[in-house]
């Protein structure tokens, strides 16, 4: 039985460290360990999204990376979005324009439209759908999901 | 998932001797998108090897004299952002833009697309089009294998048991040359290719004829395939030769070897596999006379 792994890695800017077995994914130490279950596990295998984190700035899916490898490594997700001053503009504007209904997706397309936001700040309704392609949503139809970013993306432009 | 090792080998060399004290049952990590959804669905592994510390897996360089070095482990976002490529090898953003979503954009990896060796993988026509080869190391050393000859059925490659994937080694593109990559799917993005191609072109210096010509096609196959037939059929003849275009397209038709699947059918996979060689043929010789 092969050891557990000692990992010291960056979450939502706070030093962590925590072990864990090679074969855990990222996905399940975040919740299952270090409870930090705001991320979803959705369908495990990459296609749905849910389970969206940055690592280093860039949207991944959490379910495919092994827990062994944030060493290093600076994560968000979406504990760490809201400041301490108040709601992200995406959590305030996804409010507004009820751009959620069940919320399992939500967790996972504020991170990956944060990401697309702090690259750019002006970001097309064609970019958009096509960033967030990789998150899944089955209640919203999409487009209030699209009105709030786009809404955001104003907000954080003024 | 079935328990594991992990080892983060920091070089080359530490890679291959874990590799060949694995037992043969080792998982290459790189950005885990086949791997880890594999292991997810039963696959057992004792060794899990993580070629992210690695230099040469990771590095993405380019020289004037030796083209382009694609690590093994990065991943398609790096690609496709990287300004040489940008540039020089639009048919690497091509294909490395369109592979599922950002999410496994960001963490998959051309090599990685190589050693899954899916029939219907994205990068590899475009890559084998460039006239690419790819870097192996083993405890022999390290061997080099033409990007066409990689593969040698689904899911299956020329690596040995103790080898990996370091690199891909991308030729600086001439004057006058284009390349071009495109897929057949019914949805706009987040799809599998029913058919892929790539054509690569070199025009002489005028511009209205063609020097070189490759043609690869994939997911009609049980590998990408190149078509050398396709290539020759367009040697020495003018850009706007129709006849040649068509041979060209015949040639890719007769090459194909698909099967029938929920993705398409023999039959229309055998069309598309001419419809996408004359789409990229026309592509890549769109761009040799921007270029």
């Amino acid at each position: 039985m092969p050891g557990k792994v000692h990992v010291t890695t960056t979450i939502n800017g706070e030093s962590v460290e925590f072990l864990c077995e090679p074969r855990q994914t990222i996905l399940e130490v975040l919740r299952d360990q270090l409870d930090l279950t705001g991320t979803k596990e959705g369908c495990s295998n990459g296609n749905c999204g849910a389970c969206s984190i940055l690592v280093n700035g860039e949207v991944i899916d959490s379910c495919l990376m092994m827990g062994v490898e944030a060493e290093g490594q600076e994560l968000l997700t979406i504990e760490g979005v809201a400041s301490t001053d108040g709601l992200h503009p995406l959590q305030q504007k996804f409010l507004e324009h009820a751009a959620l209904q069940c919320g399992i997706c939500t967790p996972g397309f504020i991170v990956a439209a944060k990401a697309l936001l702090d690259q750019e700040s002006n970001p097309s309704e064609e970019r958009i759908r096509l960033y967030l392609a990789g998150n899944l949503c089955r209640c919203t139809g999409y487009d209030k999901i699209v009105r709030a970013v786009q809404d955001a993306a104003s907000e954080m432009a003024e | 998932m079935n328990a594991f090792d992990y080892e983060a080998p920091q070089s080359v060399d530490e890679a291959i001797s874990l590799l060949s004290a694995g037992n043969g049952n080792v998982g290459m990590l790189a950005g885990g998108t086949d791997l880890i959804a594999q292991l997810k669905e039963g696959r057992k592994i004792d060794l899990m090897l993580d070629l992210k510390q690695i230099p040469e897996a990771t590095a993405l360089s380019f020289d004037e004299d030796s083209g382009l070095s694609i690590g093994a482990a990065t991943p398609c976002s790096k690609i496709y952002s990287y300004d040489v490529v940008k540039s020089r090898y639009p048919a690497l953003v091509d294909c490395t833009s369109l592979i599922g979503s950002i999410q496994i954009q960001n963490r998959g990896t051309v090599g990685g697309n190589f050693c899954n060796a899916s029939p219907a993988a994205d990068t590899p026509p475009a890559v084998i089009v460039l006239g690419s080869t790819c870097r192996i190391a083993g405890a022999n050393g390290t061997r080099e294998v033409a990007a066409e000859d990689f593969f040698t059925g689904p899911g299956q490659s020329v690596l040995q048991p103790g080898e990996f994937l370091v690199s891909i080694q991308v030729p600086t593109p001439v004057a006058n040359s284009g390349a071009f990559f495109l897929r057949f799917i019914p949805r706009n993005e987040m799809d599998i290719a029913v058919a892929n191609a790539a054509a690569s072109v070199v025009l002489d210096s005028d511009k209205t004829t063609i020097q070189e010509a490759r043609v690869a096609i994939g997911a009609v196959a049980p590998t990408p395939l190149l078509v050398a037939d396709a290539g020759a059929a367009l040697v020495g003849k003018a850009v706007d030769d129709e006849d040649a275009i068509e041979a060209a397209c015949a040639a890719s038709r007769a090459a194909a070897r698909p099967i029938s699947d929920m993705r398409g059918t023999i039959e229309q996979r055998i069309h598309l596999s001419g419809v996408l060689t004359r789409r990229a043929i026309q592509g890549a010789i769109q761009r040799a006379k921007e270029s």
